[in-house]
């Protein structure tokens, strides 16, 4: 598959949803709602329930499954609020020392007046800046589309994993090719050009793991488990550092990349 | 020095108004004379010059570029640079990457997007950077996020305040996800300075938008802008492709986002040395004023 072919099933109607992932690994999950502040954004679905034996925190961002649950959820483009939910949550995790689970799936944080009238850039700056010293282990999943800011703002994490098929890109390929080329039918080199794949994501180190989709036509089955066993080991060695060293390795990781030489 | 394009109001069709003007039908020779391009008075380019680019008539904040910006607010002869020299690599090949370098490098006489250094100002001793709207229209790559991340490191290790002007049209997308990370990078490097007990001012000038809004601009312990500057996380032209309708007048200017609550305060370019001063010397210990 070239890139944009990847871009494409990333998108596919009928792909796992955040919620997908939460029914197939999550046990005993409750779903806690709302910001506090102004209102419940349904583009994210937050929680807590356990990792097999380990209580976690869960964060996704959710496409919805069905033409109607994804009108309901602005089809996982969250508003302001949503992000707020999601630092909410964060906290809540750190204060009760739950690690924390974000799945990422969106097109990007939603540009509309009314996300921006509520502060659309602040909410994502202070994800990131809170989430930089949150003393629990973070671990993002990115499962289907990596969209900009919007995308990062649940993905300042200790270990970032991606889907084969899924990506993360700075801009989507469509936005890349009609500003720099004028163009949007130069969305395929574009896609190329972003290198925006999970395998280009792993050679810059924005991503540590890589899992496979070699069973997707039979549900997801075979990338759940291999995902659980990840999710499980990666968390247990990470809840053995100290607070310090978490936080020192996660601001390494994240000064690192692209290094300047 | 002034650039041609320094005097044009950077484009939003929303606020129509502008008037037009054809400059060959001029008679008073360019060297000399300017156009407001909100108010469209003409202007002696020296008044326009003394006044820290700020039209006379109306207040219109023209452009100005990074390294007069630092000219203009810092104590006389107190500015060091720092990393003055780093400049961008293709790291990911991306295709023309190279040539739009040179090209904003020869447009705006600097080799990178942000110039950052220690300085005076109204003889308090702080950390400053000042992003460059001619450079890739203060686009984020991996050599501004690093050199504004270096300096909050310093600024942390020296206890220094840091005073931060952003103007960016957001994420330098000829680095793919590299910009994208230095988000992360410079909010990571903003967070240890802040809880190190030290002081962030950010001023947001015209325009501030995408990654650079989404990240240290709006990490200030105060927060500040230019009258008119245009301030958002998506830009108007997108918002305006997805809700297919146009967008009120005066929407994500400086007015519109201090009423919204975002904002401390509207600083008037030519208040600005002053009230940056009164507020270091309000965070200085009382034996230090």
């Amino acid at each position: 598959m070239d890139a944009y072919e990847r871009v494409a099933a990333s998108r596919a109607k009928g792909r796992a949803t955040a919620q997908d992932y939460i029914d197939n690994l999550i046990i005993d999950f409750e779903e806690l709602h709302g910001d506090r502040r102004f209102g419940d954004d349904k583009a994210i679905v937050a929680g807590v329930g356990k990792l097999r034996n380990m209580p976690v925190t869960v964060i996704g961002q959710a496409k919805g499954r069905s033409a109607r649950e994804r009108g309901m959820r602005n089809s996982g483009s969250p508003h302001p609020e949503g992000y707020r939910k999601a630092l909410r949550l964060m906290k809540q995790a750190e204060k009760f020392k739950r690690p924390v689970l974000c799945f990422v799936d969106t097109s990007g944080a939603y540009p509309g007046i009314e996300a921006e009238k509520r502060g659309q850039g602040l909410a994502i700056a202070e994800n990131l800046y809170e989430m930089m010293t949150l003393k629990t282990p973070v671990i993002s999943v990115f499962i289907g589309e990596g969209g900009s800011g919007g995308a990062l703002a649940l993905a300042v994490a200790d270990k970032v994993i991606m889907l084969e098929n899924a990506f993360y890109s700075v801009i989507s390929p469509e936005g890349c090719a009609s500003i720099l080329w004028k163009n949007a039918k130069k969305k395929k080199e574009a896609a190329e050009a972003l290198k925006l794949t999970a395998k280009d994501l792993h050679e810059l180190d924005v991503a540590e793991y890589v899992v496979k989709e070699r069973d997707t036509d039979r549900g997801f089955r075979n990338v759940y488990s291999q995902l659980e066993n990840l999710l499980y080991e990666e968390f247990s060695k990470l809840r053995q550092m100290s607070d310090d060293e978490l936080l020192a390795a996660r601001y390494e990781k994240f000064r690192k990349i692209g290094r300047y030489e | 020095m002034i650039k041609p394009n320094l005097f044009k109001k950077p484009q939003n069709k929303l606020e129509g108004g502008t008037p037009v003007i054809n400059e060959e039908n001029l008679e008073i020779p360019e060297e000399l004379c300017v156009l407001c391009s909100s108010c469209g008075s003409t202007l002696f380019r020296r008044d326009v010059e003394n006044s820290g680019y700020v039209c006379p008539e109306c207040g219109w904040h023209f452009s100005m570029s990074a390294r007069e910006r630092v000219e203009y607010i810092a104590d006389k002869g107190t500015f060091k640079e720092r990393d003055a020299d780093m400049s961008s690599k293709n790291l990911i090949d991306f295709p023309d990457y190279e040539d739009k370098l040179e090209k904003a490098q020869k447009v705006s006489g600097e080799p990178e997007g942000v110039i950052c250094g220690e300085c005076e100002i109204e003889g308090v001793r702080t950390c400053l950077f000042v992003m460059n709207p001619d450079f890739m229209m203060g686009s984020m790559g991996v050599v501004v996020g690093e050199k504004i991340t270096r300096l909050f490191e310093y600024a942390t290790e020296e206890k220094l305040p840091v005073i931060g002007y952003t103007v960016s049209g957001g994420a330098r997308m000829q680095e793919g996800i590299l910009s994208l990370m230095q988000m992360a990078k410079t909010s990571g490097a903003a967070k240890l300075h802040s809880d190190a007990g030290l002081l962030y001012i950010s001023v947001l000038t015209n325009p501030t938008t995408g990654g650079v809004t989404a990240s240290f601009a709006m990490e200030g312990d105060i927060i500040l802008a230019e009258p008119k500057a245009l301030i958002g996380f998506a830009g108007p032209r997108v918002i305006e492709q997805t809700i297919r309708q146009r967008l009120p007048k005066g929407f994500q200017r400086a007015e519109f986002v201090l009423d919204t609550g975002f904002l401390d305060a509207i600083v008037d370019r030519r208040e600005q040395r002053r009230y940056l001063g009164k507020m270091l010397k309000l965070h200085c210990e009382e034996a230090d004023i």
